[in-house]
């Protein structure tokens, strides 16, 4: 059992660990699609990076003179907005935001879920129910019915809108992170580091939580895509990312008004959210394969 | 049985209390709150604002308001829409029917449809098709939601000019036919992520019956391939998808506040868009309430059905 293997340290040169990785980077690479997913998001991300610095065009400059210049047209390789803005620097520096979001929001509502799934499987009793009632609670109600209600507390802008979503996306996480704590806790390992007198936090987050990485990394890749979609509908409803800053979701908002004129408004950036969402989906996908044969789903 | 569905709906109470106690702070904890829409108009004293809190009971502890709005809730008072004065039940009830018909039409589209190309893919497993629906599956569920509207109008409505963009129907002609005709684009949006969902969970509920012994011995008895999947495989594969039906309704009902956004159509998602839009507290409640219990007698109905079409898992 990979469970136990790491833990005895009078085994000489623990090969398990080892072979276990290679076997998951196989199992990995035997995955066509979500090593494409993985290489394309690295490549959007690099390319919101160091994208816009190599442009001659700044995604805020208006003019109006060639406003609605269709793709691959002239000067703007992607045509440009009502405003005449260039479509290509705002789709990166809009990625930029969307992408930062999805990518904070993720690791804001990761650390948040783990430490109540972590206190709720470790603790159990009455104080693990009634947090595992309040994650039943909150997901009742719908996501983005939940996302809207919230948006009346805050001023929209880049932080609070991370700080949002991932109010609404830990339940998961932690109802995940909650069973495999409960069932670990049982196991013999866990048992002898009580036994050996370890401390509540050392058997947290030294013997319990290494064996739950593989679901949390899997759930976490899948929170990115989530955490971008989230972002994307909220900017579409008008309660996210404000104007000027742009982002996916935002850049839809008034596209909709120019469907017939200026169709590719709407299609640029509902494909690049789709894109980055899709390449996020592939990548759990093949992560679950490769980390947790287990579970696979067939 | 009795005493099962009795612990269940007490759980489904004790939560729904749980859910009201979130969903009433949030909404009151929040900075502005019910009195900035009247304070936006810059003609109000602050003795009118009192006033004005004073009459709406806003002045009150937060507890108190809560225990007050609650008996009244359970006695069917949800209280009045700040916006006309119309009580809240009656203002979400005159919603509820479009996002109804909305909800059952995709419901429909993606039962037929999903359990089609999963009981497909399970039987041809990693054939073309199933490679194809996998991957379909994988980028339906990828797609936000409204941006599929966008090009299902773009393409369905303003190229080809086949259906309308949105409404529920035309304004003076309420004939079956134009709601029907309206009714298309909507609910095939609503239904992609469905769809997706639901031929994944088939096909895995496919799989795990192909193996079973009782196939086999179906098989070994000669009867024909086509008896064995519909009379067989196929009634076994569906008990599963009760369950999932019941656990796709808060999925659902987010996906109908997204396209109803998109198709201008007159349902609870746009009330409540409008509602937040407001301020107009006591209907965003009533809506959070509403949706809430949906989801939790969804997921009590589906536990109780799975109990009566298979009897292997009635008692407990």
């Amino acid at each position: 059992m990979s469970a136990t293997s790491g833990r005895l340290d009078t085994l000489p040169a623990r090969p398990a660990p080892r072979r276990a990785a290679a076997g998951a980077l196989r199992r990995f690479c035997r995955h066509p699609l979500s090593l494409l997913g993985g290489g394309l998001l690295l490549l959007m991300v690099l390319a919101c990076i160091f994208g816009p610095m190599l442009l001659p065009f700044d995604d805020l400059r208006i003019d109006i003179l060639h406003r609605f210049a269709p793709p691959f047209s002239g000067a703007h390789v992607l045509g440009t907005d009502q405003l005449g803005r260039d479509m290509l620097a705002r789709l990166l520096m809009a990625g930029r935001i969307s992408l930062a979001v999805g990518f904070a929001a993720m690791a804001l509502s990761m650390v948040f879920g783990i430490l109540v799934g972590l206190a709720a499987g470790f603790y159990g009793g009455v104080a693990g129910a009634v947090l595992m009632r309040f994650v039943d609670a909150v997901l009742c109600f719908p996501s983005i019915f939940l996302l809207l209600a919230l948006s009346a507390f805050i001023e929209p802008d880049v932080f609070s809108i991370i700080l949002l979503i991932a109010s609404t996306a830990w339940m998961e996480v932690a109802r995940i992170v909650e069973a495999q704590i409960r069932a670990l806790r049982a196991r013999d390992f866990a048992v002898a580091a009580e036994a050996l007198g370890a401390t509540d936090a050392r058997i947290m987050l030294r013997e319990l939580l290494p064996n739950a990485v593989a679901p949390i990394v899997v759930s976490a890749t899948l929170n990115v895509a989530h955490a971008i979609l989230a972002e994307s509908y909220i900017s579409y409803l008008g309660y996210g990312i404000q104007p000027p800053t742009p982002s996916w979701g935002n850049m839809l908002d008034n596209a909709q008004s120019y469907l017939t004129s200026a169709p590719w408004l709407a299609l640029l950036p509902g494909g690049a959210i789709a894109l980055a969402v899709i390449c996020c989906n592939f990548l759990g996908d093949g992560l679950r394969d490769a980390l947790d044969p287990r579970a696979r789903a067939r | 049985m009795g005493a099962y569905l009795l612990r269940r709906l007490l759980q489904a109470l004790g939560l729904l209390l749980l859910v009201s106690v979130i969903g009433f702070t949030i909404l009151h904890l929040a900075p502005g709150g019910p009195l900035s829409q009247f304070a936006a108009g810059g003609t109000m004293t602050q003795a009118d604002l009192d006033r004005i809190a004073h009459q709406l009971g806003l002045d009150r502890p937060l507890p108190v308001q809560y225990l007050d709005w609650l008996w009244r809730m359970l006695l069917g008072d949800w209280g009045r829409s700040y916006r006309d004065q119309q009580p809240v039940l009656a203002v979400i009830g005159s919603h509820l029917g479009a996002t109804l018909e909305l909800m059952l039409t995709s419901t429909l589209i993606a039962m037929l449809l999903g359990s089609w190309i999963g009981v497909l893919g399970a039987i041809r497993r990693y054939s073309l098709f199933d490679t194809l629906a996998t991957v379909g599956a994988m980028v339906a569920l990828s797609i936000p939601t409204f941006w599929f509207g966008l090009v299902v109008i773009y393409i369905f409505s303003v190229e080809l000019e086949w259906l309308p963009s949105g409404n529920r129907y035309t304004v003076g002609d309420g004939s079956l036919l134009n709601q029907l005709h309206h009714l298309i684009a909507p609910s095939l949006v609503l239904a992609l992520v469905s769809t997706a969902l639901w031929s994944r969970y088939m096909r895995a509920s496919m799989l795990d019956v192909i193996n079973q012994d009782f196939i086999r011995t179906a098989r070994s008895k000669g009867l024909p391939e086509r008896r064995i999947l519909f009379h067989h495989t196929i009634r076994n594969a569906l008990l599963p998808m009760i369950t999932v039906a019941g656990l796709q309704l808060p999925t659902l009902l987010s996906g109908a506040l997204v396209t109803e956004t998109v198709f201008t159509w007159p349902g609870m998602g746009r009330l409540f868009l409008d509602s937040i839009g407001y301020r107009d507290y006591p209907v965003v409640m009533g809506l959070l309430m509403f949706t809430a219990v949906l989801v939790l007698l969804g997921s009590l109905l589906a536990d109780l059905l799975y109990g009566v079409a298979d009897p292997r898992l009635r008692l407990e």
